[in-house]
């Protein structure tokens, strides 16, 4: 166990340091590029001095660096101190790129990876369909091969981003006359067709993050597929793994305590014992999981397996979004009962700040349901981790 | 960087493990809960040949000279094995005098208690609920320490007694010194049992170290009590996943319900990813000063009521079976108990830690 700054990294913080000074905020003609210009050049520049991309290979675009907890945590702080672009985050980088950098075609890696970390190429999941949701491998969206393309007829939904995405990594069923899971594979799908049409979905805290998608003889060349026909779903499991670490990812659930902190401040309530209660207890939590990403870096680096609680990060992620999110609820008090729309110049003014929190309230539940729900992980803990017997009907139905 | 165990502290755990499973298996915990004598003298001689009665004592006086980290991953194997023996008290006695002891002091007692020749116990608690150093009473005047504490694991048995006095120092007492007493009490953990210890002018050594070593002793108590915590709760977690999927109903192991199901999944994600936070309040206590005291108060307060929580829910799915005094789930229940108030509440901690982080 090391956890010291030890000169090396002090040496490398500094290192961080010069290089941001150097190159945030751009200048000269540069600073008067638009917002995600600037991001793409200055990420650029990140990836090269190896400070992002670091778990990508050179040759795909990324900075091939040695995984280091430490490293990465002083990488985060100093590019937050200076607010300079965080390594781009979302669908593409965190669930394709690693699916591609395992699975995918040498053509595949060289044309998708490079721009899908810098930002000019953004992704949708075509994973559920509107009867194919804890029980996935039911999917029913067809593709056909005509020539040297596939042809796809379906229906997808809850497709987070659908609107936004030049690309669409989809499950398709191919093989109709195979069982259930050797019948589907997992295809590239360009977004921008006449074959696709994006229909969006008002969620309940009012955003429309995620969209229907109706594919009509859309299309995508022979080529574009991952793995072998009959293959997706192993080759999804392989992004679902990813989606879940990355939901699990204890950065966040550390922010939103620190920002829950401020909030109790703000609100004149960090001398209540009672919410000092709460927010100490749920700062165990927030640690635990913290300590827990130290511990299954360690064996990642190691090549070892960390046991069941690598199947426990998003169920414990969504946990302590809910017991966050409940806690600015009790904090943000009467704020609760306003709707959505602004409220300036009234009675209610005061209390429209804390309206994130209450959007996060519900967004907390949100993430509970998305990529696999808190109860089909709880049966995933249960059967891998802990050897329990397989739920009935996944047997029958396999 | 690294956040995981060498080969040396996997070894050092599986060869305790070992230890506990040939000579303290579960069976012979039982016949000791059942009998008058609070351990078994033979388990605990055992333990001290393995060095862990020394394991952090440097090598000078006999000791192994390893760290609160190497300490606690042996706390964690015994409260697996819910190992009864006075292990807590003799470890939190070495660390004082190794933390505030004079050259003297360490000198007379470290090799003995290393060798394990001495047992060591620490009085610190009082009737009123004082666990904080800064609420003791003890009164020292000259050499004589006038003193009533309550909850001293081991005090009847051990031969130095370590006692919390006013002003949160400590002060040595020799458990044959005139002035002393012990009050023998009927404890819900019978595994790690509680003494009174009544003392009247008895003669005593303050520790020069004084209330900053006490406050140490403090933080490694929370931490062995945490890593106490993370085992018992292991354990009972697999005891319950392999009742689960022994126990019969409707003409299927009752582990087919998902109700079930889901209930040891629950468990599971309560306690599995908090393992390090007493890696890490061990770490800090052997490495990060600074630190050390706020991960200790947070270590204790969350894995102790996980313990808690998760020993109801596993009496619970057990069943009425999991009710009766015959079925071994009760052992660890009550060790819950045990290391959710020993050196005070997890609300005390709680609020120790967020006052610590500055809020």
């Amino acid at each position: 166990m090391d956890l010291q700054y030890s000169q090396e990294y002090e040496d490398f913080r500094e290192e961080v340091k010069a290089f941001l000074a150097a190159n945030w905020p751009l200048q000269g003609d540069e600073a008067q590029l638009g917002v995600k210009e600037q991001g793409a050049l200055f990420r650029e520049r990140a990836i090269a001095a190896g400070y992002q991309a670091r778990g990508i290979p050179r040759k795909y675009g990324g900075s091939e660096q040695e995984p280091d907890v430490l490293k990465a945590t002083i990488i985060g702080e100093e590019f937050a101190r200076v607010r300079a672009p965080a390594e781009m985050r979302g669908i593409g980088p965190s669930m394709l790129v690693p699916t591609l950098l395992e699975c995918g075609e040498e053509w595949q890696k060289e044309k998708f990876v490079a721009p899908t970390m810098k930002g000019e190429i953004h992704w949708c999941q075509g994973y559920s369909e509107p009867g194919s949701g804890s029980d996935l491998a039911s999917l029913k969206t067809r593709a056909e091969r005509v020539g040297d393309e596939w042809v796809i007829n379906g229906q997808k939904i809850w497709t987070t981003g659908a609107h936004l995405a030049d690309w669409m990594f989809c499950l398709c069923r191919t093989e109709p006359d195979a069982s259930k899971h050797a019948g589907i594979s997992y295809l590239l799908i360009p977004m921008k067709q006449e074959g696709i049409e994006v229909r969006p979905l008002k969620q309940m805290n009012g955003g429309a993050d995620f969209n229907e998608v109706f594919l009509s003889d859309a299309r995508t060349p022979a080529d574009h597929i991952v793995g072998e026909r009959g293959q997706g779903w192993v080759v999804s499991r392989s992004t679902l793994k990813h989606e879940r670490s990355m939901i699990g990812d204890s950065r966040q659930s550390s922010l939103m305590f620190k920002g829950l902190v401020r909030l109790a401040k703000k609100l004149g309530r960090i001398d209540d014992p009672a919410v000092r209660q709460q927010l100490a207890e749920l700062e165990g939590y927030v640690l635990a999981h913290q300590y827990s990403g130290y511990r299954q870096l360690t064996c990642a680096a190691r090549g070892q397996q960390p046991g069941p609680v690598g199947l426990m990060n998003k169920l414990n992620s969504t946990n302590i979004g809910h017991r966050s999110a409940r806690i600015a609820l009790d904090l943000t008090g009467d704020a609760a009962l306003l709707g959505p729309t602004p409220t300036e110049g009234n009675m209610y003014s005061g209390l429209g700040e804390s309206a994130g929190w209450i959007t996060q309230y519900m967004w907390s539940l949100g993430i509970a349901i998305a990529g696999g729900t808190a109860n089909i992980q709880r049966n995933v803990i249960a059967e891998r981790g802990y050897g329990l017997p397989r739920d009935a009907a996944a047997q029958t139905s396999k | 960087m690294n956040f995981g165990l060498s080969e040396e502290q996997e070894l050092l755990q599986q060869t305790v493990a070992q230890f506990i499973e040939n000579e303290s298996p579960v069976t012979r915990v039982r016949e000791l809960y059942d009998g008058d004598a609070p351990y078994d003298p033979a388990a605990w001689k055992g333990i001290c040949e393995l060095g862990i009665s020394g394991l952090m004592v440097p090598e000078e006086f006999g000791g192994a000279e390893l760290g609160l980290v190497d300490l606690a991953l042996v706390a964690e194997v015994l409260g697996a094995g819910a190992f009864p023996g006075p292990f807590l008290g003799h470890a939190l006695a070495v660390i004082a005098l190794l933390e505030g002891g004079s050259d003297a002091q360490k000198a007379k007692w470290l090799p003995r208690l290393a060798a394990g020749d001495a047992l060591g116990a620490v009085a610190l608690g009082e009737e009123s609920g004082a666990w904080d150093p800064a609420a003791w009473t003890g009164d020292v005047s000259g050499d004589a320490v006038s003193a009533r504490k309550a909850w001293a694991p081991g005090a009847a048995d051990a031969d130095l007694l370590v006692v919390g006095v006013a002003g949160g120092e400590l002060v040595l007492v020799e458990a044959t010194a005139s002035g002393v007493s012990i009050e023998p009490v009927d404890s819900m953990d019978r595994t790690r049992r509680f003494d009174g210890v009544v003392l009247e002018n008895a003669p005593c050594e303050k520790l020069p170290g004084g209330a900053a070593a006490a406050r140490r002793v403090r933080d490694a108590g929370l931490v062995l009590l945490a890593a106490d915590a993370f085992g018992g709760a292991s354990k009972l977690l697999q005891m319950t996943v392999d009742y689960a999927q022994t126990r019969e109903q409707f003409g299927q192991t009752i582990a087919h319900f998902q109700a079930v199901k889901h209930k040891l999944a629950d468990m599971a994600v309560e306690i599995e990813p908090a393992r390090g936070l007493y890696w890490y309040a061990a770490y800090a206590w052997d490495e990060l000063p600074d630190e050390a005291e706020r991960a200790a108060a947070h270590a204790k307060a969350h894995l102790a009521d996980r313990f808690m929580d998760l020993a109801r829910d596993a009496v619970e799915l057990h069943g009425g079976i999991g009710f009766t005094w015959e079925c071994d789930v009760q052992f660890w229940f009550k060790r819950a108990m045990f290391d959710r108030a020993f050196l005070g509440q997890p609300a005390e901690h709680r609020e120790r830690a967020a006052r610590l982080g500055g809020w």
